[in-house]
């Protein structure tokens, strides 16, 4: 490992321009004769639209045009949809109801938009959009999931009789229910798995821009994917032709999931900017974000685990009601069933496992993949079980982990995956070491003492990532390929870009890309440029989400860099009049082994441009491109324990210690590592401690709509975190990676709540634990 | 309309703009410096903190017609002569940042939060003093990690020089 190689603690390439307010995002680009677009959204969570009329708005100061859904689907635009096909277990495939752009005819949930005003300055356009008469004949609303599913409810959509989209298993029912009936044991826990808001700190923003002079359209935006967003707006959306439409995600400011998909108001800018002639920009404020982002998780479950007479788990047998909000967003069909119920196995080796899974249309934002995406909401049932049995049992939550875990690999679980690699024990010992976990008995006894409830709990969560083998998700029902492009260009005078489909918002990709060109041919990352995010220079990519940018983005850099690393080679051994076998490169040389002979790197890459002196036959240039397709998931894992003191007068929860000790295989920039590892805790916490989307039942208003509502972690909720890892190489990429990102949003809640749950004495509880719900159920334990 | 004069990062601006123009958007769009963020439009977020007349204020709670006359510093002013602040340079060094949104607002933040605690402060009241500015990327340990640093960096300079 060189001082910026792979392994080293590199401090970020990108943060210079971050720290002094040069970071470019969507809404800091201006171009000239640019306006700003306000859309008119529906106040309403389920109305028919009896008439829009928009003749005062256009009278306004500076307003240039009003469009609505009536043109928009008079231009072609197409609906959105969900990209990934499932089949309900009858054979039917999954009821995808209509989603406009702009509504036409319905509108499904507050917030839904309606109509777009294109004005000079965006205060114009939103006095404008509230001159907008929308006509509305009232709906009633349904937005509890259960309720949905009952004759006589509301229906959203004609395609989905009693609101149902599919209703899917996966495992064998016959085998679980028989382990079940014959158990010495039988552990049942219900399962509330809380709708949160993503909340990137950058709300969302597009700027369309068409260019009537050669019929095209460039389109900056949020996007952790611009090549996906290219593709479904060129294929589905009838925006442009591809070659047509440049889409370009620059600084994106965090994403987390709810910046994948591809919303209505990037496809009406460029529409928009079309028929008005004018560059349009819109940007989303916060409450918009809270009403029209994607939302995650929103599971209700029951969980049956049996075991037999040495507390080994013989099945385990669940049934989910997955609310998918108003509109099937881009992934939100897989969320709940392929990233859900195959992470049902855990690190536990489980011989039966059967997964009921139903999605359900209600009168709220659309649900898609959020930090994890369907491995927080396995690990939190999966361990908040784990948890419960040991209680019901007897026996300590970490002897019954150990008795059931996983010990040899591969192994084949029974809901579909096969996991490569793990020491699920290592991590376990890690952390109850790094949390003195049998010092904790004294800890509660002191705490006792000053009047407080001390508890502890642990979660042992695996996950599968580096998504994803493309055959495999294929034959899954996904719509794309989820391999990974990288293309290496080695300039005339030897410095290098990188040009990749990976996407960075956040995850440091400029320095730890780059590390991987140094250590492979000992230059220094600053003359490598990591480029990304535009689809005119990266030709094709898959973006960045499920923790895939190492294990997948980065084997593909690995991949083009063999290619440039053997050409190289023959260029050198050409000069030097060598073996191109007994050429190694080191420190910015290519040396012949056992020799004095080198030649300099940048003298290496003028002669592939210089053409003068090449091996015969050899093309000039030294670029190389590659596709990486990885051949199975990763599945990172790792154990976290928590540390609670409850106030049993306030009910609040202090969190007194939180350790991570992770397995994520070979690690590139462990700085990086650790501050995903953080990231994500701070996710987790949040979600057990503090964050919840609220609607009103009967009118299906979002209560939780600004951040004096929706309660985001603060730095004075979160304690500091002790991490650490301890890796099994992943055998199935290059670099032996596995995935950073999303693990510490996975682990975390069960480990939380198991402690509080611990610290009152009483199982019943939900997510947010709020002081409230902590103090009636610390107090109805008493 | 107003037409309002202040000086900027050192520099005297001028410009005109509604009355109801918030003094963010007057950074932003009519300076073109756009490293200061709106990220809540209700206060919270802090990302679009600036320093006015030497003090921390949220540039989305004012306008910018109250700003009038006064001296702004914003992200941009920051770094002196190319070199990084210490603030800036403890939250690179620190990994403080990931997306890189709320930095801006956050070292500005942190900046006056040493100068009113110097090295004095300790992790406890750094995490109350963010109170007003959010992460969702960090979990905001490095981000305490880097003011503590910052914070006795430039305590021992300040000692140093007295």
């Amino acid at each position: 490992m060189g001082v910026e190689g792979i392994g080293a603690r590199v401090a970020r390439k990108e943060d210079k321009r971050f720290l002094t307010g040069k970071g470019r995002y969507t809404d800091d680009m201006s171009v000239p004769g640019m306006k700003y677009a306000i859309f008119v959204r529906s106040p309403h969570a389920h109305a028919k639209i009896r008439s829009i009329d928009a003749t005062a708005a256009k009278e306004m100061p500076g307003v240039i045009d009003v469009l609505d859904g009536r043109q928009l689907t008079a231009d072609g635009i197409g609906n959105l949809i969900c990209g990934w096909m499932i089949h309900s277990k009858d054979g039917s495939p999954m009821k995808m109801g209509a989603w406009r752009p702009l509504a036409d005819q319905t509108v499904r949930y507050v917030g839904d938009a309606v109509a777009v005003v294109v004005a000079d300055s965006v205060d114009e356009a939103r006095d404008a959009a509230e001159a907008v008469v929308v006509d509305y004949e009232l709906l009633p609303v349904v937005t509890d999931p259960v309720k949905a599913m009952a004759d006589g409810q509301p229906q959203l959509h004609p395609e989905a009789p009693n609101n149902l989209i599919f209703d899917w298993q996966l495992g064998d029912a016959a085998a679980t229910d028989a382990a079940i009936a014959a158990a010495a044991h039988v552990t049942e826990v219900k399962i509330f798995n809380n709708r949160l808001s993503p909340n990137p700190m950058e709300p969302r923003a597009a700027l369309g821009i068409y260019d009537s002079g050669d019929d095209h359209y460039t389109c900056y935006t949020t996007s952790q994917n611009p090549h996906l967003a290219r593709l479904v707006m060129s294929a589905f959306y009838n925006v442009a032709p591809e070659n047509k439409l440049r889409v370009i995600a620059p600084d994106v400011g965090g994403g987390f999931g709810s910046k994948i998909y591809i919303y209505p108001e990037e496809i009406v800018c460029l529409w928009a900017s079309k028929r008005t002639g004018v560059p349009v920009k819109w940007t989303c404020d916060r409450t918009e974000a809270f009403l029209t982002d994607a939302h995650g998780r929103d599971h209700i479950s029951t969980a049956k685990m049996a075991f037999d007479s040495s507390n080994r788990i013989t099945a385990l047998k669940v049934d989910t009601i997955a609310n998918l909000g108003a509109y099937m967003s881009l992934f939100s069909s897989c969320v709940p069933t392929y990233l859900y119920a195959t992470l049902l196995s855990g690190q536990y080796d489980i011989p039966a496992i059967h997964a009921n899974v139903r999605t359900v249309y209600t009168n709220t934002a659309p649900v898609d993949a959020y930090r994890g995406a369907g491995r927080p909401e396995a690990t939190y049932l999966l361990e908040r079980t784990m948890e419960t049995a040991a209680r019901e049992l007897g026996i300590s939550p970490a002897e019954l982990r150990r008795i059931n875990f996983i010990r040899s690999f591969p192994h084949q679980t029974p809901v579909i995956m096969n996991y490569d690699a793990g020491d699920y024990e290592a991590s376990l010992n890690a952390a109850m070491g790094a949390a003195d976990w049998n010092g904790f008995a004294d800890r509660k006894a002191e705490a006792e003492r000053r009047g407080m409830k001390r508890g502890i709990g642990m979660s042992c969560y695996i996950e599968a990532c580096g998504l994803a083998p493309s055959s495999a998700v294929g034959s899954l029902g996904a719509g794309v390929g989820l391999w990974e492009s990288a293309e290496v260009r080695v300039n005339a005078v030897g410095t290098i870009e990188v040009m990749t489909g990976s996407h960075s918002h956040g995850q440091g990709h400029e320095t730890t890309f780059a590390q991987l060109v140094a250590d492979r041919f000992g230059v220094p990352i600053d003359s490598v440029n990591i480029v990304h995010g535009d689809t005119d220079k990266v030709q094709m990519g898959m973006g960045t989400y499920g923790s895939r940018s190492g294990a997948v983005g980065m084997s593909a850099v690995v991949k083009a860099l063999d290619k440039v690393e053997a050409k190289a080679k023959k260029i050198a051994a050409h000069l030097m009049e060598a073996d191109e076998s007994d050429i190694v490169i080191e420190n910015g040389e290519l040396k012949v082994a056992g020799t004095d002979k080198s030649v300099p790197w940048f003298q290496m890459a003028l002669a592939a441009y210089t053409a003068h002196n090449l091996p015969s036959g050899m093309e000039p240039g030294l670029k190389e491109g590659a596709f990486y397709d990885p051949s199975n998931f990763t599945f990172p894992a790792g154990c976290y324990i928590c540390e609670v003191e409850v106030d049993p007068d306030t009910g609040r929860t202090e969190i007194v210690q939180f350790v991570a000790a992770d397995d994520f295989g070979n690690i590139i920039n462990p700085m990086i590592v650790e501050g995903q590892v953080h990231g994500g805790l701070a996710q987790g916490i949040g979600q057990a401690l503090l964050e919840g989307v609220h609607y009103d039942p009967d009118s299906g208003q979002l209560l939780t709509a600004s951040y004096m509502d929706y309660a985001m972690p603060r730095a004075d909720d979160l304690p500091s975190f002790k991490v650490s890892t301890s890796n099994t190489p992943c055998p199935n990429n290059p670099l032996g990676v596995k995935g950073c990102g999303e693990a510490g949003a996975i682990g975390s809640p069960p480990a939380l709540i198991n402690a509080i749950t611990d610290a009152i004495g009483n199982n019943t509880l939900t997510m947010p634990a709020t002081p409230e719900k902590v103090w009636a159920a610390a107090h109805a334990a008493n | 309309m107003a037409k309002i004069t202040m000086t900027v990062n050192g520099r005297q601006v001028s410009g005109t703009c509604d009355d109801r123009t918030l003094l963010v958007h007057f950074i932003r769009e009519n300076l073109g410096l756009t490293g200061t963020h709106v990220g809540c439009d209700t206060s919270q977020c802090g990302a679009c903190v600036i320093h006015m007349d030497g003090l921390s204020v949220k540039s989305c709670s004012i306008l910018a017609v109250q700003a009038a006359g006064s001296s702004i510093t914003t992200i941009e002013g920051l770094a002196k002569d190319g070199e990084l602040h210490p603030v800036q340079a403890a939250f690179k060094a620190h990994h403080g940042l990931q997306c890189g949104f709320c930095t801006p607002g956050m070292v500005m933040t942190a900046v006056d939060m040493i100068a009113r605690h110097g090295s004095g402060l300790d992790e406890a009241t750094v995490r109350y003093e963010l109170e007003g500015n959010i992460c969702r990327c960090t979990g905001y340990h490095n981000i305490v990690k880097a003011i503590l640093a910052a914070a006795a960096e430039m305590g021992g300079a300040r000692q140093a020089a007295e």
